[in-house]
């Protein structure tokens, strides 16, 4: 059932990835101040957006389980909120390359964005040890949720915070002396902005077309009093 | 029903009642406390603090205090079946969670009466930024209490419990620490109590605690289903 529109899905990505990166190399102007590696810009950003946005996604769906008590839900939950931690760990370094060509360190501790998304990044992480550390399925399902819930709503909190923190906050890309990108970044920028996010739906529905498969086959060994697979995830929840 | 009020009350009550009985939570806290002063005095090897340095020690010690304490909070609950006393009692089931989060501010409160005298008498060179200092310990409290009584609701029926704990906890108070330690640095600097953005780390701090009390409020319920 998740498998429908997966193939068209993942073929509007593959445009969308190739148009965005024409316009990042042959379209978009070089950066005055920081030349080619501002092009990094064009992948870092949208990839943080895409993963914030994820986890506030994942702690919506999380709100529809606890609501409607449907573990459908719960497995959004959770895949959102995968995807997201593996666009994670590729913002961070895309973040520490950026910051290497254009400040001269990998990593910096006055850069408000730099430090939030870090921690954003630890508490997200913490999801799978605290999954995995619930036996019972149904209350694993219930405490994900609630977990989802919580660090959705410190997502902003800890921006605002973090940002408090900083005497002096750096110039970025988008608020540049004359206020704002240039229309032909802009549009690359955008451009590459839905590439990224068409990923992320694209990896989040492979993910439970996956998972709804194995389940389907889980139920079919059951059935026959086959031996199930060795080795399944016991954190990942079931998909129906 | 039994009136939520009557509830929190009898809840809280037998929760300092057991406390003061068994003794398991407070003098481990208190005393982790001060060997985590000496740590730091021979850590960093200075005899007096002042400033950002004060304020981390400050801060750092008393949250690591704090987490020993939210490890036991549901301990109690979870081996001799309070969790199901309460499921069966006919009251409102967030009732036990501000119930909880009082019982942990009271628990906190008690240390920082022992820590944060020591902590003067260990390193300060002056006594007169303790005042204003109360009302930051107070809304840090509050804002430790809800997010750890979340946290140590759903750790305590986990396998990993202690390791729970920490785990999560301590991403989730970052911005509480950050608000807390910005307000305190000041407040301890060389030279006399300075007042740099009080005002504003203390609103920080208060809306932290607006925020998870009200999270905590909303989602606990389903941490009790069963």
């Amino acid at each position: 059932m998740y498998g429908k529109g997966l193939k068209p899905l993942s073929i509007a990505t593959v445009v969308a990835f190739a148009v965005g990166f024409s316009l990042v190399f042959f379209y978009a102007p070089l950066d005055a101040d920081q030349g080619f590696i501002q092009k990094i810009f064009y992948l870092h950003v949208p990839l943080a957006s895409t993963a914030l946005i994820g986890f506030v996604v994942g702690g919506i769906f999380a709100i529809l389980h606890l609501r409607t008590d449907n573990n459908k839900w719960d497995a959004y939950s959770y895949v959102a909120i995968h995807i997201s931690v593996i666009f994670g760990v590729g913002v961070l370094i895309t973040g520490a390359i950026w910051a290497k060509a254009s400040w001269g360190h990998w990593w910096v501790w006055d850069e408000p964005t730099l430090v939030s998304f870090l921690i954003v990044f630890l508490l997200y992480c913490t999801y799978y040890p605290f999954r995995y550390a619930i036996e019972d399925r149904d209350r694993q399902a219930r405490y994900a949720s609630v977990f989802a819930v919580t660090a959705g709503a410190f997502v902003p909190l800890n921006f605002l915070a973090v940002r408090m923190a900083q005497q002096l906050v750096h110039p970025r890309v988008f608020a540049t002396s004359e206020g704002g990108l240039p229309s032909s970044m802009l549009l690359t920028f955008l451009v590459c902005f839905v590439a990224v996010a068409l990923l992320w739906v694209t990896l989040v529905k492979f993910e439970l077309t996956a998972k709804s498969a194995s389940g389907q086959v889980n139920r079919l060994r059951r059935a026959l009093d086959a031996p199930g697979p060795t080795g399944s995830s016991r954190i990942a929840p079931e998909v129906s | 029903m039994t009136p939520s009020r009557v509830a929190f009350a009898a809840i809280l009550a037998k929760d300092l009642r057991s406390e003061l009985r068994t003794l398991q939570s407070l003098p481990a806290m208190a005393l982790f406390a001060v060997t985590a002063f000496i740590i730091f005095r021979f850590g960093l090897d200075r005899t007096s603090l002042s400033g950002s340095l004060a304020s981390g020690v400050l801060w750092a010690t008393l949250l690591f205090a704090a987490v020993l304490g939210i490890n036991r909070l549901f301990v109690a609950e979870r081996e001799e079946g309070g969790f199901d006393a309460i499921r069966l009692a006919p009251i409102d089931r967030s009732v036990l969670f501000g119930a909880k989060a009082a019982a942990l501010i009271v628990y906190l409160v008690a240390l920082e009466l022992v820590a944060v005298p020591i902590f003067a008498i260990f390193f300060l060179d002056s006594a007169t930024a303790l005042g204003p200092l109360v009302a930051v310990l107070l809304l840090a409290d509050l804002g430790l209490a809800v997010v750890g009584t979340l946290i140590s609701s759903m750790a305590v029926n986990s396998r990993a419990r202690d390791l729970l704990v920490p785990l999560v906890l301590l991403p989730l108070v970052v911005p509480l620490m950050i608000a807390a330690s910005g307000a305190t640095e000041p407040l301890l600097a060389l030279g006399g109590p300075g007042y740099h953005r009080f005002g504003t780390w203390l609103m920080v701090l208060g809306l932290y605690d607006l925020i998870f009390a009200l999270v905590g409020w909303a989602v606990f319920d389903f941490l009790l289903e069963d």
